[in-house]
Order: C-alpha cells, then sequence, then structure tokens
C-alpha cells in the first residue's frame, strides 16, 4: 500500500520525533510513504493571520505538487499541516474564481484531487491488523488529547466527533491502554503562542495536563506537533504556573503504538521528549 | 432570500465587505454569547468574540475602529470552537481572520500585538527565503524583531542535544516560487 | 358565439403597481369573443361584483374572466357572483395576475404583456366551458381523532358533546399524552394529572366515544364526509374485556429492569405494565421485545397468576375499517434528546436531563415520588442550572424556529425547584424570554424576583464533569459577553419541541401538507388554523406547531367544531372537477374499449365497469365509468387513456389546448 507523505517543517526540526514514529510504523504495518516532490511550508499558523490570499497559496503549492507527482491521497501527520491543506483544498473547490486566482499565484494547476488524511485516518485502516500486531501492550491510562486542529471546522474536515471525538481512543485500546474519560480533548492548547504569549500557553495546556492527571492518565498521547511541544517543552511553564510538578509524558500516537508493537524506543525518538518519556511497566 | 451584496466602497463597513468579499452574514449573530462562552481566551480579551460581532453589527465607523484597535483580534488563536458551536452557523473564526488583514492594512493594531506580529513575520521570512521553516532562523529573526533577546535562553540547548533544532536550513528547489507566491500575496505588506 | 366578459383587478397596489391594468383592460377588449372589458381597484369588493352582475346582464355575456389573484383566494367570490346573475357558476375563471405575475415581477412592460396573455388564455378557455353541476354526496357523521393527549381527548369530547359519534385512536397504552407525565402547569402550578385524569375519564365513559389505545391508523382511503379509515389495533396479549386491572401479573412480573418511557427513562418498569396509576384503561400490555417469554420462550408467570385468565399470549394484531366523515390529527410533539448535544456530553451525563424529565423528578407520581434527587447517585441537588433554547432557535441543529413552551415551563421548572429545596441555587441560562400570554409575563418575575432564580442572559457552551459535578460554561451578554463557570450538580435542558415522529409517513398517508420539520401544515396560516389543504381533515395541538396547554385546548374545540358544522349537514356538495368517460350514440357508445389501463391508474379506486347491453340482454360492450364520488380529479386517467375517451369536466383536453394555442 502506498500512500503521498507530506511531514511539514516541524517533522524535520523541533518534532523530530513524530515523523521518526510515523516512518518506522508505515515501515512495520507495509505503507509505503511517498514524499510530495520539493514540498514547501504550508503557512501553518502565521499565514493567514496576516494574509488570506497567501494562506491559501502556500497550501495550494503542496497540493499541486502532490498532484503533478500523480498523488491522490496525502498523510499530513501535523494536525496544523493537515488542517490548512484541508481547509485550502476545500475553499478552493466552493470557489473557482479563487481558486483561478491561486492557481496565478502559485504558476500551477491545482484541481483539488488530492485527499488529506491524518495520521488517525491512515492508522484507522489497519484497524484488523494492529490488534494482532500488539507484541508489548502499552498497558497504561492514558488521556488522548486530539487539540483543536484535527477535528475543527468540522464541516471542513468531517473527522470523527468534534466534542469528544474516539478514533484515538479506539487506537490506544487496541494497542492494551486503557483511554480515560476527561474533559480536554479537543481544548486549545494556546498553539501558536508557544514562544509570544507563554504566559497563555502555560494557563492553557496547564489546564490540559491537570484534567489529564485528574482523571488518573499516566500519559497524554497526542497527534499534533504544536501540542506536543506546548505540553512537553513548556511543562517548567505550566508546572510554575500550576504550583505542581506534573511529570506525566506526552507520547505522539504513533510512538506510544510503535512501543506497542515492540518497536525499538530510540527509534521511535522517545529519547527526544523533554519530560521523559519512559513508560514504567505498569503494575499488573 | 437574502438581497444580494452591492460591492463594497472602500469607505463601507467592515460588515458590509464581509458579506462581500467572505460571504459572511453579521446580522445572523444574534448575540447569544455562545462564541465568548467557549472560548479559551476571552477572559483575556479586551473584546469577548460577541462584542467583536456586536460592534460590527452596528456598521458604524468608530465602531469598526475599536475593533481593528483591540487586542482581542490578536489573541484569538482560530482554534474554531467558535465557528463549530455557533448556533446560528456564523463564522467567528473567519471574522477574526479578516478583521486581522484590515487591522494590518490600515496601520491600527494594537501596540500589544507587537511580539505576535514579529513572531508571524518571522516566520513567513523564514519560508519566503528558503521554502521551509528554519526554526533556528524563526527564533533569532524574532528576538530582533520583539527586541525579546534572552526569551527561551534556556531551552535552544536542551533542544539541541534532542536533536530538536538543525543548524542548517533546508533550501527547496522551487524557491523562485516561493517568491512569487510572497509577491503576488503579501506583496509589501511588512 | 361567445361574449366573454373581462374583469380587471388592481387588488389595491399588489396588482395595479407592478402591471399597467387600464392598459390590460384596453388591450383585452381586442381579444376575439370578448364583448366588455374594464379593470377596477377592488373587484372582490360588493362594487367591483356588481359591476360584474350587471355587465351579464347588460351585454348578455356567456362567460366571465375575472384576471385578479390566485382562484385558492377568491373562485368561490366570484363564480357565486356569476350565479347570482343567472350564469352557470362553472362559466366563470380567474386569470391569476397576482401570484403569477404582479408578485413575481418587476415593474415593465414584458410584465404588462403577460397580464395580458395570461388574460387571453383564460378567455380561450371559458370559449370552451359547459354549464357543470355541484355533485352531492352523503356524509358519514362519525369522527376519527388520531392522538390521545390533552388535543385528542378535548376535541373527541366536544364532538361527542355535540351529539356525533367519535373513535378516539392512540398509539399508546393509555390515553393521557404529555400533559400526563406534567408534574404542575404554569401559570397556576395547578397539578396536571389533577385537572387532566377527569377528562380522561369522561372520555372513556362517553357515550359517543369508543376509546382504541395501542392503535395505530394503517391506511386512509376516501374523501371529506366519506373516509374509510384501517386501523391496526395492536396486540395487548390481555383481553382487556376479561381484566379487571387487579394488577397481580405485573407484580409478578420477574422483569422489572425495563427503563419507563412514562417516567423518561428515570425509573423502572416490568415487562407486562400499565404506563401510571391513572391510566384509561387501566388494562396492562405486554413489551414483545423486553417479555421474558417471547424472548427465550419461557415463563408465562403472568398467565398462571392472573385470576381471570385474561393473559393471551395468542393475540394478534386486528385490522379494524372504519367509516368516518371528518378526522382530527392530534398526534402531538416529542422532545429533542440530551444526546443530540455534543457540547454537553452527547448525552453521557445522567445528571444532564431534559424538560421532561424534570417534570418527573418533581412529580409526586414520579420515581422519586416528586423529592428532588438527581439521576447519578439520588444526592438532592444544591445547584440547578436550566439551559433555555436548547436547540431551539439554532439553525446549526436543523432547529431555527422557537419551541415556544420552554420559556415559560423552565420559569416553572426553576420555581418548583426553589419551593422543593428553598435553600437551592436556581440558574436559567437564556437568550429572550418570551413569556406573552395572560399571567405569562408576571409569571417569569415571579421566578426572578420572589424565588431568588438567577437569570443569565447568554447561551451554555460547554458542560462537563468535574469531581462529581457539572461544570457549566456560559456568558453573560448583559456584562459584554464575559464567561460565566457555574459548578451544578443537575442541568436541566429546555430542549427543543419537534414533531413527532413518524409525522412525515403520517402525513403521507392521509394527504396532508406538512412543513420541512414535519409539522402538519394548515390551510392558511390566520384564516384556516385548524383546517388542513385535504378537506375533513382538521389540526389541533403540537402536532401543527409547538403550542402550549391552553392553547391546545382551544385549538382542540376550534377543530371540534369544524367537524361538528361538516356533521350538521346530511350531504356535501363537491366540486364536479372530475373525469368523466365520454358517450357516444350507438353502435359507438363510446370511444372507450374497455382495456381499463385507467382503472389500475386510478389512485382513488374511482372506475368501475358498466355493461352496455341490447335490448334482449346480450351484452354489446364494457366500458369504464367513473364514480364521481370517489374521483378526486387527479387526471391520471387522462394520461393513461390511449383512445382519449376520458377527460376531467372543467380541464378537458379540448379546453386546455385551446388555452395554449392561443400563445
Amino acid at each position: 500500500m502506498k500512500i503521498g507523505y507530506y511531514p511539514g517543517c516541524s517533522l524535520l526540526g523541533s518534532s523530530r520525533e513524530f515523523d521518526e514514529s510515523v516512518r518506522a510504523l508505515a515501515q512495520a504495518l507495509g505503507l509505503e510513504l511517498v514524499e510530495v516532490p520539493d514540498w514547501s511550508c504550508c503557512g501553518a499558523s502565521s499565514a493567514h493571520v496576516l494574509d488570506h490570499r497567501l494562506a491559501l497559496a502556500l497550501p495550494a503549492r503542496i497540493l499541486a505538487q502532490a498532484e503533478a507527482a500523480g498523488l491522490t491521497e496525502i498523510l499530513a501527520p501535523c494536525a496544523a499541516c493537515y488542517n490548512r491543506l484541508a481547509t485550502a483544498r476545500d475553499t478552493l473547490e466552493k470557489d473557482p474564481a479563487l481558486a483561478r486566482d491561486i492557481e496565478a499565484v502559485i504558476g500551477q494547476p491545482v484541481t483539488g484531487n488530492v485527499r488529506i488524511v491524518n495520521v488517525l485516518e491512515v492508522l484507522d485502516r489497519f484497524r484488523d491488523v494492529i490488534p494482532g500486531r500488539i507484541a508489548k501492550p502499552f498497558a497504561h491510562k492514558v488521556a488522548c488529547y486530539y487539540g483543536c486542529l484535527l477535528v475543527r471546522p468540522a464541516k471542513v474536515l468531517k473527522f470523527d466527533r468534534p466534542e469528544d471525538p474516539r478514533s484515538m481512543d479506539r487506537l490506544m485500546a487496541a494497542a492494551g491502554a486503557e483511554p480515560r474519560e476527561w474533559n480536554f480533548k479537543t481544548e486549545c492548547c494556546g498553539a501558536a503562542f508557544s514562544v509570544t504569549r507563554t504566559d497563555l500557553v502555560a494557563k492553557m495546556s496547564g489546564k490540559i495536563v491537570a484534567d489529564a492527571v485528574r482523571h488518573g492518565a499516566e500519559a497524554i498521547i497526542v497527534a499534533c506537533p504544536m501540542c506536543q511541544s506546548n505540553l512537553d517543552m513548556r511543562r517548567p511553564e505550566i508546572n510554575a504556573r500550576l504550583g505542581a510538578e506534573h511529570t506525566i509524558p506526552v507520547l505522539f500516537i504513533t510512538q506510544a503504538l510503535g512501543l506497542a508493537m515492540g518497536i525499538d524506543a530510540t527509534k521511535l525518538g522517545l529519547q527526544r521528549h523533554m519530560v521523559p518519556a519512559v513508560m514504567t511497566p505498569a503494575a499488573v | 432570500m437574502s438581497s444580494a451584496p452591492h460591492a463594497p466602497a472602500p469607505g463601507d463597513s467592515l460588515a458590509a465587505r464581509l458579506r462581500h468579499e467572505a460571504g459572511i452574514n453579521l446580522n445572523h449573530c444574534y448575540q447569544c454569547g455562545k462564541c465568548a462562552a467557549g472560548c479559551p481566551v476571552a477572559e483575556d480579551m479586551d473584546n469577548t468574540s460577541c462584542q467583536t460581532l456586536r460592534l460590527l453589527q452596528m456598521e458604524r465607523p468608530e465602531l469598526d475602529r475599536r475593533v481593528l484597535e483591540s487586542e482581542a483580534i490578536w489573541l484569538c488563536l482560530g482554534c474554531e470552537t467558535c465557528s463549530t458551536r455557533c448556533p446560528q452557523e456564523v463564522e467567528v473564526a473567519k471574522v477574526m481572520d479578516y478583521v486581522r488583514e484590515a487591522s494590518l492594512a490600515l496601520d491600527l493594531a494594537h501596540p500589544r500585538s507587537r511580539d505576535i506580529l514579529a513572531f508571524h513575520r518571522a516566520f513567513l521570512d523564514s519560508i519566503r527565503a528558503t521554502g521551509r521553516l528554519f526554526e533556528i532562523g524563526l527564533v533569532a529573526n524574532y528576538k530582533l524583531r520583539s527586541r525579546h533577546l534572552l526569551k527561551d535562553v534556556n531551552l535552544a540547548p536542551k533542544m539541541y542535544v534532542r536533536g530538536k533544532l538543525p543548524l542548517l536550513p533546508h533550501f527547496i528547489k522551487g524557491r523562485s516560487g516561493m517568491k512569487r507566491i510572497f509577491q503576488l500575496t503579501l506583496g509589501r505588506k511588512r | 358565439m361567445s361574449r366573454i366578459g373581462v374583469f380587471t383587478c388592481h387588488c389595491g397596489e399588489n396588482i395595479g403597481a407592478t402591471v399597467d391594468c387600464a392598459k390590460v383592460a384596453e388591450r383585452t377588449r381586442n381579444v376575439p369573443g370578448v364583448v366588455h372589458s374594464v379593470d377596477y381597484k377592488y373587484m372582490c369588493s360588493d362594487p367591483g361584483q356588481s359591476m360584474i352582475k350587471e355587465a351579464i346582464k347588460e351585454h348578455g355575456l356567456t362567460g366571465v374572466v375575472v384576471a385578479a389573484c390566485s382562484p385558492r383566494m377568491h373562485e368561490p367570490t366570484f363564480r357565486n357572483a356569476v350565479e347570482e346573475a343567472g350564469l352557470n357558476p362553472y362559466l366563470c375563471e380567474m386569470a391569476n395576475l397576482r401570484e403569477h405575475c404582479s408578485w413575481v415581477h418587476e415593474k415593465n412592460d414584458a410584465t404588462t404583456d403577460k397580464a395580458a396573455d395570461l388574460i387571453r388564455v383564460m378567455v380561450e378557455k371559458v370559449k370552451h366551458n359547459t354549464p357543470l353541476h355541484p355533485i352531492r354526496v352523503p356524509v358519514t357523521k362519525r369522527a376519527l381523532v388520531l392522538g390521545g393527549g390533552i388535543a385528542g381527548i378535548q376535541a373527541a369530547l366536544d364532538i361527542a358533546n355535540a351529539g356525533h359519534k367519535v373513535v378516539l385512536v392512540e398509539k399508546s397504552p393509555s390515553i393521557g399524552g404529555h400533559m400526563s407525565q406534567l408534574s404542575e402547569t404554569f401559570p397556576t402550578l395547578d397539578c396536571s394529572q389533577c385537572i387532566l385524569t377527569p377528562r380522561m375519564v369522561e372520555a372513556a365513559r362517553h357515550p359517543n366515544i369508543t376509546l382504541m389505545t395501542y392503535a395505530e391508523l394503517e391506511k386512509l382511503e376516501g374523501f371529506i364526509g366519506n373516509f374509510k379509515a384501517t386501523i391496526r389495533r395492536k396486540a395487548r396479549q390481555v383481553d382487556e374485556k376479561l381484566c379487571t386491572g387487579c394488577g397481580l401479573c405485573i407484580t409478578k412480573c420477574p422483569n422489572k429492569k425495563i427503563p419507563d418511557e412514562f417516567n423518561e427513562g428515570l425509573g423502572k418498569r416490568s415487562a407486562i405494565y400499565v404506563p401510571f396509576p391513572q391510566a384509561v384503561p387501566n388494562k396492562p400490555v405486554i413489551d414483545k421485545t423486553n417479555c421474558t417469554f417471547y424472548k427465550s420462550g419461557k415463563c408465562k408467570v403472568c398467565e398462571k397468576m392472573c385470576p381471570t385468565g385474561a393473559i393471551r399470549f395468542d393475540q394478534q394484531d386486528e385490522l379494524v375499517t372504519l367509516d368516518v366523515g371528518a378526522i382530527v390529527l392530534a398526534t402531538g410533539f416529542k422532545v429533542m434528546r440530551t444526546d443530540k448535544f455534543p457540547e454537553y456530553g452527547y448525552g453521557k451525563y445522567a445528571d444532564v436531563i431534559d424538560g421532561l424529565q424534570f417534570e418527573r423528578l418533581a412529580s409526586a407520581s414520579g420515581p422519586t415520588l416528586g423529592v428532588m434527587k438527581r439521576p447519578s447517585d439520588g444526592k438532592e441537588p444544591e445547584t440547578v442550572v436550566f439551559v433555555a433554547c436548547s436547540g431551539s432557535r439554532d439553525r446549526a441543529k436543523g432547529v431555527p424556529y422557537c419551541s415556544k413552551i420552554c420559556c415559560m415551563y423552565t420559569a416553572k421548572h426553576a420555581m418548583l425547584y426553589k419551593h422543593k429545596m428553598h435553600h437551592g441555587k436556581a440558574y436559567v441560562f437564556y437568550m429572550d424570554i418570551r413569556s406573552g400570554g395572560k399571567d405569562y409575563d408576571e409569571f417569569v418575575r415571579r421566578a426572578i424576583e420572589e424565588d431568588d432564580v438567577k437569570y443569565i442572559r447568554g447561551r451554555v457552551s460547554r458542560i462537563y464533569e468535574e469531581d462529581g459535578q457539572l461544570i457549566v460554561k456560559g456568558a453573560d451578554t448583559l456584562m459584554g459577553g464575559e464567561p460565566v463557570e457555574i459548578k451544578a450538580d443537575m442541568v436541566v435542558l429546555a430542549t427543543a419541541v419537534q414533531a413527532q415522529d413518524g409525522s412525515e409517513e403520517l402525513a403521507q398517508k392521509l394527504h396532508v401538507s406538512y412543513d420541512p420539520y414535519h409539522f402538519f401544515a394548515e390551510s392558511h396560516p390566520k384564516l384556516k388554523p385548524v383546517e388542513t389543504n385535504t378537506a375533513g381533515i382538521y389540526l389541533a395541538g403540537a402536532c401543527q406547531a409547538p403550542r402550549d396547554i391552553p392553547e391546545t385546548v382551544a385549538q382542540a374545540s376550534g377543530a371540534a367544531a369544524k367537524v361538528a358544522a361538516l356533521f350538521s349537514r346530511d350531504e356535501l356538495t363537491r366540486e364536479p372537477v372530475v373525469a368523466v368517460v365520454n358517450r357516444l350514440p350507438a353502435p359507438t357508445f363510446s370511444y372507450c374499449v374497455g382495456c381499463f389501463l385507467c382503472q389500475s391508474a386510478c389512485p382513488y379506486q374511482a372506475i368501475e365497469a358498466e355493461e352496455i347491453r341490447g335490448r334482449d340482454g346480450t351484452l354489446i360492450k364494457t366500458l369504464a365509468k367513473v364514480n364521481a364520488g370517489l374521483c378526486q380529479g387527479c387526471g391520471t386517467c387522462v394520461s393513461t387513456c390511449r383512445t382519449k375517451a376520458i377527460d376531467i369536466q372543467g380541464f378537458s383536453n379540448e379546453q386546455i389546448f385551446a388555452e395554449l394555442m392561443t400563445l
């Protein structure tokens, strides 16, 4: 099985382990990732703040590159990239005049014949395979944290339920974990304010970490690099704000599943986390 | 059926322009406050989201200006909780995008938005130059733009040790195309 | 030679503002066959009608075209006028210049041209009109009332008290409807059951009323005065005649863990059950989906226990056919359930309940015997949040309309709660307070001013659970949309009033119109609020739109008055717009070849066979014949007839072709 692959910028840098774990898992599941040729940045959370045409043109270039390479489906593990690509595709599909304008800007045609999928959607296709591949069950209580970008806007993404989504919980249950009911599955972590308004990120991410811990989670599972870095790298600020010493690790779904499938921790990039992601064996 | 909007003139209200350019009819908002109630940054905003919509609904220049000069529009993270829950299906997050752009165009951005803007500009500088985001470049550029030279100095070495900070940027082949994209969109907006 | 008179109406500004009526009248004078053409501001007024009558006499008119509004509006007016002047009323036709022209076009020459064309078309039709005579049909003086809630009970009692027979059909095991579930009623706070149950008993004992509970309409045929209804009487598995209602079977039934519909799932019932103690009839039914015997083939404890031998495991559904002259639709409403609210937990929090559930909690006959206890753990809720407009006025949830009753019942709920728990805190999130009605606003003010209920103007964005409490995140728009967070023990959602399940199918069975939300449509929003567009079928209560009890009762009496008026006559006259099979002199007799394709096409079973016999009795030909009493004039037979032997009176092929050819 083959699928287009758009890693996005963070997966080359601050979230390398997401890329590493996606690739490791894909290999283990027999999924071939075909990288979009000469891909560029999607504009993430910055372009749309300054210029709406730029915010469409940047993802449109990626769609055009993928189409030119004959890809019909792109896996975008980064939730921000997934969201920007899917939103741009939807906007251009609904507004042909705008689509012509953007085609002129990027100097390439965009037909919209590429579907954008996130990592949970792709893993769900292996739901019948995964249970048989679990070597070391991820026997921990987990809080599955989806964030905003995977589920909203629901009308565009049409993925899972906009409030209280379930797909990640199902995957983690298949990996042997015990997904906890908790309250902030789709609350915003503060996203792009990580550098500029660290105070707000600490407050918003703090609520999320505290609620996960309150509901007995031993790990927070994510599928978004921004969520991961805010909850992981900003942990000192979070703990300072909460006056707590939360040590709950934040793992990508691909890392947690990889571990359960017996893939080596370093191959999954677990050593790269700020909050140590060494999962002590659960008491049986 | 609502009557077809007339093409807005330059002096027209933001609401009229939103209706024409983005297809958003702010008259749909009946001020229930559900957007503000679910907004994760509402308590830090000078105008809550429903207040912003109310100010725009009145279509008066002095009230439009209060929106354009507010800090709130820069605090919106675009998490779309408001748009998702709005009973009247008003795309509140899109409204925020629109008024930010209008605020920049008129040079009315709130003073405290400086850092946020500096970050976004540094981000876009980076991709304009190489095609992909170069995180060290972004942070260095941001620090220069914002003058927060000492912020997060402890974080970088930790990231470097963990292999999260590549020292060299990736250059894509289609860089001239990227420059063209920026020229034809952002243009001279800086 | 035709002598047609044309009368063009301005309808005030309605037509006059867009169509140049004087010019139209002028141009119409030149149409062949037209001998008189005038325009006037209001043709439907007395002077307008007089103009027509005088013109008929003065000019010896053989046909009249009134160019005005829709025939639906004023055709009877003008046909009466024409008849008074001695002309057959069916020689008068209307050209619709209002709905078909002036209302839908801008003012310009083309609009005036179109108006003139519409008239020309009708002139051609009238030239081919023939005098027709209304059809007389007898009236069956028995009414069918569908739905045994307060609307159906009231309608049935009023019709019965007017001296007519009524069959009251209710799909659940008891009459009473939603009103029987309510605790107390606004704005007087009188006990709902106390005022309802006497009416239920009265309906059951009334000599003119036949009760059919646990029954549903299967099929309806016929027309006003002459309906034939097929009712499915579902098997109760209990012989109603033998059962004394002693309740022993219920006490002994081993399966007592079934969520109780009457208590909105807050209580449990047995598999053989009576929905509530005051049920009418007070005879149990066996719930076959949950009964141990039907599930496993073993048990029958009830049968062994029953002292009168009334349990009938072999009982089958029964189809009953009834002749009725009129029908009252009173099938009521349902409320949106809490699982339709993703932001409030998709229904997963036991202490987030809907308004009907709160009614059961507050009711002395409810699962808590009227003591305030929350469903999850039975704790007395110290803080309760009431959320008005839950799902109503919410186009994102598909309900853009106002549910009308929630403002009042929410105030009532908050008040009842405060009366039961004086130290408790009650909050109401609302958007507007709609309390128009006698003593209604005073009632809401009382909740705020005397019972200290805190009203917060804003919607709730999210509800989630934390440490056994519900966190309600709302906003106070009277404080600039400031976020408000309330830790509550219980939340009551005033969920939207929606059309009853199956309304669409029922409407289609009855040929009654319905709106996009599946509420049944009235014939005219102002002047015919209880009629449907199908003659002889009337509406009562919340099956038409959200309604409170006083309005429902008033409308039910209105519907009953319509039925009584209909039944005051022995026969009805119907429009003669029916199909006829042409007849010719012998030896052809008719173009009809007796293929009877029309018979299989007719949706009303109105086509019969007619045998033509010679003097010696030998069969010469078999022809189709239309039963004018059953024919609805739909024209399906006309389009299927291969020999063009069938036609609709007043809309013959000849007339339609003449209309088209003139354009």
